[in-house]
């Protein structure tokens, strides 16, 4: 129903008129290319389809618009793809007085993000030592089902993570006082309410504070390939050759916990409030409700989380690589931290008139274009990076926010390739040591510690990220600043 | 829609970005037990997983559906705050003052990434897909869980 409705607005831009329920319409940011795929399949929700359970995604974005307060657009960019009541990709802004807030506009892995490192090293001095250098990481930083963390938590110490995000790593000696400049709400969240997140929830965290989990999580060594934007490139300090070290993980069991405990509560406050549940995934409550403040309050304390476990595992990094290399660990310093499933209160120009809303972006990042005061100074002329996860053959990029982006899409960014193909196929397709034999062929170190994971992960199970790229930058909603290749990567 | 074969306990489920799980049983209890099997086996060789130790879990829902999110959700909950697999699990389900309780049994043991042969950690059980009812002689019970 929703591909008949569709109607081009631009190069890569496709408007679902606001129709029936809707509040607001659709805004589709793909190329032609990418559109293919969304068009494919009408909701599967009901249906048995071999037990594929995907929701279309254009479906999603059409159950989006229909929320109580959402302002201007539900909107779609370029890696959208079928989701849990948000599609991946989806971003949604709503008026903190009569909108809600959307547990699957979050999603189970709060704050899940990238960290990218910028280290003094150039590919020269990786290249012929990159066994060496896969084989610490691996050691060092605690990966994959079942790893334990090298820091045990109380639930005083999970209340204080959960308080003070990255801050809380700090204070233990993990990490330098000049990382947090470089996070994303300099990785400490206001209005977080430890007292809102469950003892079930906590308990999750004990042991698991700074390892990676596994899945399509990550620890890579890249070298810039190609550099698309000088200036940018200048201020944010990095250069042909250089060598970068990219974290993607996120709030570990403690942000699935609150996930998990926010669905039925949120269900029944649908209900309370007489919002229609269009998908199960897509509860929510009123933004001003003590149902809605009370999931804020523990998806900000989630999002703290997800910052204090990049930042220990940036300080893990910086251990591994400093024998190896002589490197004092101030000489790594921490290019950005960014997330891509996240809700915050934020500052947008809408309509020529300044308003505070709040922003869901589920598989998007932040990406705030030139000028933004909460962007870190040496970066404020040209925007925050953000960054585009390839998968473990292919390139990443780092992308910046524009002012195209700002007045659009609410500051928003891509954040990676998206899945093509299922899991359980991918596992037939490859097997996961040859797998991780012919990437080492093309000149990619992988450990695993699980070659069942790295095979689900296998680059052709991938869509291709130059495609949602391409996109992101043809439609002006980010910019190009640097194309990377992996040297070796580090699999859960 | 072919009646399920009770030698086929488990499936697991083609989705793009996760996986569903099916399980299969003669009542609606070994249909759940066999659903936490299945989730369990994306995490592990569960040849390899020895039933050593038994872990109770207790939920509550209002419905079948929401009854058997929270115990796939439990059970993961229990893996990561024991650092456990398990690879047996046993279901009794009562109705008492309108709400339907579960009292879970699940064996298994300590994760040893030296002896397991692990797979992809699941992340939640969701509401996608999910599905419990009778089919033929038997039931199913369904849902997608996050990777």
């Amino acid at each position: 129903m929703e591909a008949e409705n569709l109607r081009r607005i631009g190069e890569y831009a496709w408007e679902l008129p606001k129709t029936g329920e809707m509040r607001v319409p659709g805004w589709i940011f793909v190329s032609e290319a990418l559109l293919g795929p969304l068009l494919s399949g009408e909701a599967e929700g009901e249906g048995e389809g071999g037990g594929g359970h995907d929701w279309n995604a254009l479906t999603q974005v059409r159950n989006v618009a229909c929320l109580p307060g959402i302002v201007k657009a539900s909107i779609a960019m370029p890696d959208v793809h079928p989701g849990y009541g948000f599609p991946i990709g989806g971003v949604g802004a709503f008026d903190p007085e009569d909108g809600v807030v959307a547990m699957g506009g979050v999603g189970f892995d709060i704050n899940c993000g990238v960290r990218v490192l910028a280290t003094p090293l150039t590919r020269g001095d990786v290249e012929p030592r990159k066994e060496e250098v896969a084989d610490a990481l691996f050691a060092h930083v605690p990966a994959g089902l079942g790893s334990e963390g090298k820091i045990r938590l109380t639930l005083q110490g999970v209340d204080e993570v959960l308080a003070k995000g990255a801050r809380f790593a700090l204070e233990r000696g993990y990490g330098l006082p000049e990382d947090l400049e470089y996070i994303e709400e300099n990785g400490e969240m206001e209005g977080a309410d430890p007292g809102a997140v469950s003892l079930k929830a906590k308990e999750r965290e004990f042991r698991q504070i700074g390892t990676l989990g596994s899945g399509n999580h990550y620890l890579e060594v890249q070298y810039v390939e190609e550099i698309g934007d000088p200036e940018a490139a200048r201020a944010y300090g990095i250069e042909k050759d250089q060598i970068l070290i990219a974290i993607h993980c996120g709030s570990r069991g403690l942000g699935h916990q609150i996930g998990q405990d926010a669905l039925p509560e949120l269900e029944r406050a649908s209900r309370k409030y007489g919002i229609p549940i269009r998908e199960r995934e897509l509860v929510c409550a009123p933004i001003r409700s003590p149902e809605g403040q009370k999931y804020l309050g523990a998806v900000f304390a989630g999002i703290n989380c997800a910052f204090a476990n990049r930042q220990v595992i940036a300080h893990l990094v910086r251990e591994a690589l400093a024998p190896l290399f002589s490197l004092p660990p101030g000489k790594i310093r921490t290019l950005y931290d960014v997330g891509h499933n996240n809700v915050k209160f934020e500052r947008h120009r809408v309509d020529g008139e300044e308003r505070r809303l709040l922003v869901h972006r589920k598989g998007s990042t932040r990406a705030f274009g030139p000028g933004r005061p909460e962007n870190p100074e040496r970066y404020r002329r040209v925007g925050h990076p953000i960054f585009v996860g390839g998968t473990m053959g292919t390139a990443s990029y780092i992308l910046r926010g524009t002012e195209v982006g700002m007045e659009k899409v609410f500051g928003s960014g891509v954040h990676g390739a998206g899945r093509a193909m299922s899991r359980a196929k991918a596992k037939r397709r490859w097997r996961g040591q040859e797998l991780v034999q012919s990437l080492a062929r093309q000149g990619i170190v992988v450990r695993a510690h699980s070659y069942a994971g790295a095979a689900e992960e296998a680059p052709g199970a991938y869509k291709d990220v130059d495609l949602v790229v391409e996109a992101a930058v043809g439609a002006g909603l980010n910019a190009l600043v640097a194309k990377v290749r992996p040297l070796a990567c580090i699999k859960g | 829609m072919a009646v399920p074969e009770v030698s086929v306990p488990y499936e697991i489920l083609d989705h793009t970005a996760d996986a569903g799980v099916r399980g299969i049983g003669p009542t609606v209890e070994e249909a759940f037990a066999e659903a936490a099997l299945g989730m369990f086996s994306l995490m592990a060789d569960l040849d390899s997983v020895r039933p050593e130790t038994e872990v109770p879990v207790e939920v509550q829902a209002d419905s079948l559906e929401e009854l058997l999110v929270a115990w796939l959700g439990e059970l993961l909950r229990e893996r990561d705050v024991r650092g456990m697999l398990f690879s047996r699990f046993a279901v009794r389900i009562a109705e008492r003052d309108g709400r339907l309780h579960l009292s879970g049994r699940a064996w298994g043991e300590g994760i040893d990434p030296g002896r397991h042969r692990l797979g992809v950690e699941v992340k939640a059980a969701t509401y996608a897909g999910v599905r419990v009812e009778q089919r033929g002689g038997g039931w199913i019970a369904q849902c997608v869980v996050d990777l």
